[in-house]
């Protein structure tokens, strides 16, 4: 078997680092296999710069013509698996054509990348930065390496951040009055808010908030809507009168979100609701959903 | 059904423990390797199981108790993480990320309590946030138990003065107002209980209730423990506070339990001082809350407070307590318009209690109470609640027992009109209450007016009420009631004459209008008191001032013989026969011949009509020669008719032996040693002659009768009759008529004859001979006599 995988085998290997690999923050990233692994993180106008070696095995020689190093960002559809649409491309040659005997090592940079979008793991759809190291070869193939790294964008605090206030009810049945203590929410914030009754009618058993994920892919009539349920958190229990007045406290820490998406490049959007379900004794279910803006607070440790 | 239930908690209980068992496993392991995130997910999946609704509040108790030991372990562990360099504050984030709520704030309170010890925010944030949070939960048997935890866990941490925790400023009404929130929210979990479920279950409902009550009341005791509450915050926070839940939760159980609860842990002071407030609040709670429970308490406790700390009674003056208390009884009353007459009586009867224990010399205060509860009661009538005459009574019996003096109670005007609504049967209870008392407490009664006052009170052993008398009266109790008027009699008592006839003119009129069957029990005394106030009269001519003494033995005579002459309808002629007799002596002494005579013929009237019975003639007869004997006032003539009708009387008597012994009784009445004039010789012979002749008849009669000599007793008897008349010098007693009877009974003797006869005999022969020895005149004369 040895010889035969060795035929397959790449005639070198080759591996990329980041200039500041080792004080980078790193985040793990859930790969298609299910794994974890941990990629370096950036965000948008950082330079991205380090060294590619590519050492041939031993014994042997890499002819190619010529090496380069590619910056992609890419969105892959998974009903379109393995068709990735390029949003964007930066190219750098590393290399002219030549023969390689032994270990080189090529510095690289991209200096000030726009990288406008985060990001994104989805139900139907991916966004992922990726450095693409290619030897191009003739006949025998080219040898490609990738490099996934970690995008995420932070945005300053919104200057116009309103409360969400609302009555909602079922005539003579249950009307209730919420509030949440903001409309944008940053991924470690904490939700803040009461539920008051007005008037119950209706034995409720209890009240969940959950936080909804609405993932829309494609466009016109192709579009795919996703929605899950990331957290379901319940508010209260058992049956109150009129009067009461629930407090909300969530905190979205524990939850696995991401900012709110609009529209990437045409391509797909991710939105956020907090969804308010009452349950009453016969488990028939009122809610009342209200969409959040989330956003990715710079973190003022790293 | 109902069986099956409870089997089916049982298993649910098993069920549920187990689980809990198990998780509380995992926590510990958990713990023991450090492992923060592990001990909170277990922790959490163990307060699960106390989201169950299939249990009642008893096991669910036990399922909660678990809970606390185990969360008592999970809050030593987070104490531990924090000095291992955990941060508070992030523990008390990371433990709000439980999903599910009643774990998570279960969590959180543990958590909120570690956070407060390490101080690292004020204890007052950290519990209102804690009070507030917990507002999610709802249901509420499980909303009771997670704030009864949470007031559990703040009890040693509230800012109180003096409390580690106690901040920089308005600390205490911080700790004041988590527990007042604390209260108030569970409260109204508490009363939510009852309208929750189907209507058929609401005894059961009930029932669970009552068990959780504590839970409830427990936050008033912590109140009353903080030290911080002092006498003006308990006026002007706690109280008003706490009243205004009571008031508006519209519970009845509630109400009930948590007033009395107030009552109860506050101290006596406190009361004293918001008595208004505290009274404001009884006529707003709901109509079928039992109010009286709740004020008699009250009211018993202030009186005790009173009774054991006799310098605060100026406080009491102060605060008006009284009339405080009278007003808030009065629009309880009103408020509450059907409150059953038992409610209405027994809040009189312990404000009553009240009055008198804070107020003794204050009797306007207790007449005050009666006068009210008068009020109460008109339009009612009679009171036929038995529970309500029973607390009547005691109300009743209350002023007797504090002053332990009739003479008190009797200045209390509106207690008779209170007596009045009393059933006849009661009334009579009551009647007999306050007589035991003056017996009990030897009172004295001096005057008319008190005595007219206490036979208003005590009617209903002194005549039979207007009404007719369903029941009858067991003999037994009716003989007792009436022996203690009798003795009741006694305690009427003045010095001055002059009064005390008045008195009697007072028992008299009512005695006479107490129907025949009292009479036989009431005259008696009633004349021996009487005749006890002849005695005390100055004697008559001995009146060294001149002064017209307004009652005169004559008059009283009068008075007597109208009461005795009642005596003979009832019927009760020995009675009245006795008494007769008995006054005819005492006018004897008064000097009153007239009267006496009077007296006198009005017995032997009542012998010749009413005294049919022989034996009861015998003994009359005895009675009458007896005191006639003694009679000093009579002239002879006088004394002539008397005797003469008493021989005849004698004479007359049914059977032979009677008459033999009556006429021989009669000789003394000829021959009174200490009067000249009585010295009658002629008549005594006579007498004793006519005694023989009885005598011989009667034992010719048992001869005839039975074939037998009857007995030789009645000679010896006459013999002895002889002896005496003999040895007082009777000249007509001559030494052969002594002699010759003995032979007489000699021969007699000689016949076989009953032992007892000869024994007499024997003794009275030996008396003789005794006789015989005695130096002087006596023995002189027995030495006459030759046997």
């Amino acid at each position: 078997m040895n010889y035969l995988l060795g035929a397959f085998k790449p005639a070198c290997n080759i591996s990329i680092t980041f200039t500041d690999g080792k004080n980078r923050k790193q985040v793990p990233t859930k790969k298609d296999n299910g794994q974890i692994v941990m990629n370096p993180l950036f965000q948008s106008q950082e330079t991205i710069a380090g060294k590619i070696n590519i050492e041939p095995y031993q014994g042997k020689k890499v002819e190619h013509n010529g090496v380069k190093v590619e910056l992609l960002g890419q969105i892959e559809m998974y009903f379109d698996r393995g068709n990735f649409y390029d949003f964007t491309s930066l190219v750098r040659e590393i290399d002219v054509p030549g023969e390689i005997y032994e270990r080189k090592t090529y510095p690289f940079e991209f200096s000030s990348v726009e990288m406008p979008y985060e990001t994104y793991n989805g139900v139907n759809v991916r966004l992922r930065y990726v450095l693409k190291v290619t030897v191009t070869r003739g006949y025998a193939g080219s040898i490609v390496e990738y490099q996934d790294f970690v995008v995420r964008n932070y945005v300053p605090l919104p200057p116009i951040n309103n409360s969400i206030k609302m009555e909602v009810g079922i005539e003579d049945c249950l009307h209730i009055e919420f509030e949440y203590n903001k409309s944008k929410y940053h991924l470690k914030d904490v939700i803040l808010g009461k539920i008051y009754f007005l008037l119950v009618r209706i034995k409720i058993k209890n009240m969940d908030l959950e936080i909804r994920r609405r993932e829309s892919t494609g466009a016109g009539a192709n579009t795919h809507v996703e929605t899950e349920t990331l957290a379901k958190f319940e508010l209260m229990d058992g049956a109150p009168v009129r009067g009461e007045s629930i407090p909300v406290r969530v905190f979205l820490t524990p939850y696995d979100l991401t900012p709110t998406h609009k529209n990437i490049n045409n391509k797909f959007s991710v939105k956020y609701y907090l969804n308010l379900v009452l349950v009453d004794e016969e488990d028939r279910r009122y809610f009342k959903q209200q969409e959040i803006t989330l956003y990715r607070l710079k973190e003022e440790t790293s | 059904m109902i069986a099956d239930g409870s089997e089916d908690e049982e298993k649910w209980l098993a069920a549920g423990a187990a689980a809990f068992k198990q998780n509380a496993f995992y926590m510990q392991r958990a713990i023991d390797s450090n492992n923060l995130k592990d001990a909170l997910k277990y922790s959490a999946q163990m307060l699960s199981e106390l989201r169950t609704s299939k249990l009642s509040p008893h096991k669910y108790y036990d399922l909660y108790m678990r809970a606390f030991d185990e969360l008592r372990k999970l809050e030593i562990f987070f104490m531990e993480e924090t000095r291992r360099g955990c941060s508070v504050i992030e523990l008390y984030e990371l433990v709000q990320h439980a999903g599910n709520i009643l774990p998570r704030l279960y969590l959180l309170c543990t958590a909120g309590s570690v956070y407060i010890k390490t101080k690292e925010a004020p204890a007052k944030e950290i519990l209102k946030d804690l009070v507030e949070m917990c507002r999610g939960i709802q249901h509420p048997l499980r909303g009771l138990f997670l704030r009864s935890y949470l007031a559990q866990i703040s009890r040693d941490k509230l800012p109180d003065i003096g409390s580690e925790y106690e901040g920089d400023a308005d600390t205490v009404i911080d700790a004041v107002e988590f527990v007042l929130l604390n209260f108030t929210e569970m409260n109204k979990l508490w009363v939510r209980m009852q309208h929750q479920g189907p209507a058929r279950e609401k005894e059961r409902r009930e029932k669970e209730r009552g068990e959780l009550r504590d839970l409830v009341g427990k936050n008033l005791h912590v109140l009353s423990q903080l030290e911080g509450v002092d006498l003006d915050m308990y006026r002007d926070t706690v109280l008003p506070r706490v009243l205004e839940q009571i008031v508006n939760c519209r519970d009845e159980i509630a109400q009930y339990y948590l007033i009395d609860c107030i009552i109860q842990v506050f101290p006596d002071e406190y009361h004293l001082q918001t008595l208004d407030v505290l009274l404001g609040a009884c006529p707003q709670l709901q109509a079928s809350v039992d109010i009286m429970t709740v004020l008699s308490r009250l009211m018993e406790r202030l009186s005790n407070y009173a009774a054991l700390n006799a310098e605060v009674l100026p406080y009491f003056l102060q605060v008006e307590a009284f009339s405080k208390l009278n007003n808030a009884i009065g629009k309880v009353i009103e408020a509450q318009e059907d409150m059953p007459i038992l409610s209405a009586v027994t809040l009189y009867s312990s404000l009553l209690k009240f009055t008198l224990h804070v107020h003794p010399d204050r009797l306007d205060y207790a007449d005050q109470v009666l006068g009210s509860c008068v009020k109460q009661l008109s339009g009612k009538g009679k009171i036929d609640d038995t529970r309500a005459t029973k607390e009547l009574v005691s109300l009743l019996s209350a002023p007797l027992e504090k002053y332990n003096d009739v003479v008190t109670a009797l200045k209390l005007t509106n207690y008779p009109l209170v007596v009045e609504y009393l059933d006849t049967e009661t009334k009579r209870i009551m009647a007999t209450v306050i007589v035991r008392s003056i017996m009990k407490n030897n009172t004295l009664i001096t005057t008319a007016e008190k005595v007219e006052a206490l036979f208003e009170l005590i009617k209903g052993i002194i005549n039979d009420l207007d009404e007719p008398q369903g029941l009858e009266v067991d003999e037994d109790d009716f003989q007792e009631e009436q022996n203690s008027v009798a003795l009741l009699i006694h305690m009427l008592y003045n010095d001055d004459p002059e009064e005390m006839f008045k008195i009697v003119n007072v028992l008299k009129k009512h005695f006479l209008t107490g129907g025949p069957k009292r009479l036989k029990f009431t005259i008696p005394p009633l004349v021996v008191s009487t005749l006890k106030l002849i005695r005390r009269l100055p004697v008559e001519g001995d009146n060294p001032f001149g002064k017209e003494a307004s009652v005169t033995a004559t008059k009283i005579f009068q008075f007597l013989n109208q009461i005795i002459e009642a005596l003979p309808n009832v019927p009760s002629p020995d009675l009245a026969f006795r008494l007769y007799l008995q006054c005819a002596e005492a006018a004897d002494k008064c000097d009153e011949e007239p009267i006496a005579y009077e007296f006198f013929t009005q017995a032997y009237i009542l012998y010749e009509e009413e005294i049919s019975d022989s034996k009861a003639q015998v003994t009359a007869l005895q009675l009458i020669i007896g005191t006639l004997q003694r009679m000093q006032v009579f002239g002879v003539e006088n004394r002539d008719t008397l005797t003469h009708k008493a021989t005849g009387y004698a004479a007359k008597l049914l059977k032979k032996p009677d008459q033999c012994r009556a006429v021989y009784a009669c000789s003394h009445l000829f021959w009174l040693e200490d009067r000249e004039t009585i010295q009658d010789g002629e008549r005594v012979l006579l007498c004793l002659k006519r005694a023989l002749k009885i005598a011989n008849s009667a034992q010719q009669v048992a001869n005839t009768a039975r074939g037998s000599t009857g007995s030789v007793t009645l000679f010896i008897e006459i013999l002895n009759k002889y002896l005496y008349f003999y040895e007082k010098g009777v000249p007509q007693i001559t030494v052969e008529s002594v002699e010759s009877l003995i032979k007489l009974i000699k021969n007699e003797e000689s016949m076989p004859s009953d032992p007892s006869a000869e024994s007499f005999f024997a003794t009275t022969l030996e008396f003789m001979e005794f006789q015989k020895q005695k130096e002087g005149a006596i023995g002189e004369r027995y030495q006459a006599i030759k046997v």
